[in-house]
């Protein structure tokens, strides 16, 4: 809860900053951007009930049993495959998704794997781009994101292997 | 200024998502959302097969307050984008994470990502503030890829006490050449996608 109060405070820290310089920059220029914002919100606002509302189903759908099968312990490059869509699959927060990499690591899943698990839920964790990137970006900016992100967990766990670490 | 390469084209007459700022007209509904609704429902219909309507009504009103929660740190997200839409200068924007910053814009968009305060509900308006500013793919990309991949929030509230320090650690480093690298990855492909600049 703390946590949360403290995100809470350091945002709206970061409205008031910003807003006292477009204060300062003028009237019209405060008034111009809190209209703005505020219609932006109102534009969003479906979105995200659409989003917030719907992942539950979706994460009820997609039991966390399934993603641990996926992440088993499959080594080489098809294990990065399955990790990497193990990922993009997982439902729910950080709490969900760390939590099934901190138990295939303890199962015995390859850390490779495991890095490629943790980032490709980074980039691609279905819940957090219906939910909020999405409603807030242009939908041809998302998937565009996507699409050059697709690489990178492989070249995660490529990299792992090469230090052999963590 | 070189402004004709960095002005985007003329909007195409179906550019209703125009970036003009007063009044960024953006349909509430798209397509994404449209396809994402039917997703929902069936997978509410799955659900009420599987748990009755009682179990609907469960994640319904969890969902509802969750969303309750949410709204107020999105309003606030949607008024710090705005905020720095207008602040921003755009022309000193293009010129430090526009289409011709180079290798500077995309860590200039990764260093923002890393130190962004907040959660998705900032670092997606802020973003998207960025891009109507006159930041190019590329640089964005840098930005939310930095943010999901190198940005403290998470990792320190999540991912260090849940994997632990080493692997989180191992795990950053890991991850810090990503930003950039998927920056320059849309840099090339947009060029080649998008050889005569936005379509909007």
């Amino acid at each position: 809860m703390s946590a949360a109060l403290l995100i809470d405070i350091l945002l709206w820290g970061s409205v008031a900053g910003v807003g006292f310089i477009a204060w300062r920059r003028g009237r019209t220029v405060l008034v111009s951007s809190l209209r703005e914002g505020s219609l932006e919100f109102a534009n969003i606002m479906p979105r995200i009930a659409i989003g917030v509302v719907g992942s539950g189903y979706i994460a009820a759908v997609i039991p966390q049993e399934v993603i641990t099968g996926w992440l088993g312990p499959d080594s080489g490059w098809l294990g990065v495959a399955t990790a990497v869509i193990a990922g993009a699959a997982t439902p729910g927060g950080p709490v969900v998704g760390f939590s099934i990499g901190a138990v295939a690591l303890k199962a015995g899943g390859g850390p490779p794997q495991v890095i490629a698990y943790v980032v490709a839920w980074a980039l691609f964790a279905f819940q957090r781009v219906i939910l909020w990137e999405i409603p807030f970006m242009p939908a041809r900016f998302v998937w565009f994101r996507a699409a050059v992100s697709v690489p990178f967990p492989f070249l995660a766990a490529a990299i792992a292997m090469a230090i052999g670490k963590p | 200024m070189s402004d004709a390469q960095l002005k985007d084209p003329p909007p195409a007459d179906d550019a209703a998502e125009a970036e003009s700022p007063p009044g960024r007209v953006r349909k509430p509904i798209g397509w994404s959302m449209i396809s994402i609704l039917v997703l929902v429902l069936i997978c509410a219909g799955l659900v009420y097969r599987r748990d009755g309507a009682d179990g609907v009504i469960e994640i319904l009103t969890h969902d509802l307050s969750l969303f309750g929660g949410i709204l107020p740190r999105a309003l606030a997200g949607c008024l710090l984008g705005a905020f720095i839409a207008e602040i921003l200068p755009h022309e000193k924007v293009s010129r430090s994470v526009g289409p011709k910053s180079g290798l500077k814009g995309l860590l200039i968009g990764t260093a923002f990502g890393a130190i962004l305060p907040g959660g998705p509900f900032t670092a997606y308006p802020v973003a998207a503030a960025l891009l109507t500013v006159g930041a190019d793919f590329g640089a964005t990309i840098a930005m939310v890829v930095s943010w999901t991949l190198i940005g403290y929030g998470r990792a320190v509230a999540w991912e260090l006490p849940i994997m632990g320090t080493e692997f989180t650690l191992w795990r950053i480093v890991i991850s810090l050449p990503l930003p950039v690298l998927a920056g320059a990855l849309g840099r090339f492909v947009y060029a080649r996608v998008y050889p005569n600049g936005a379509p909007e």
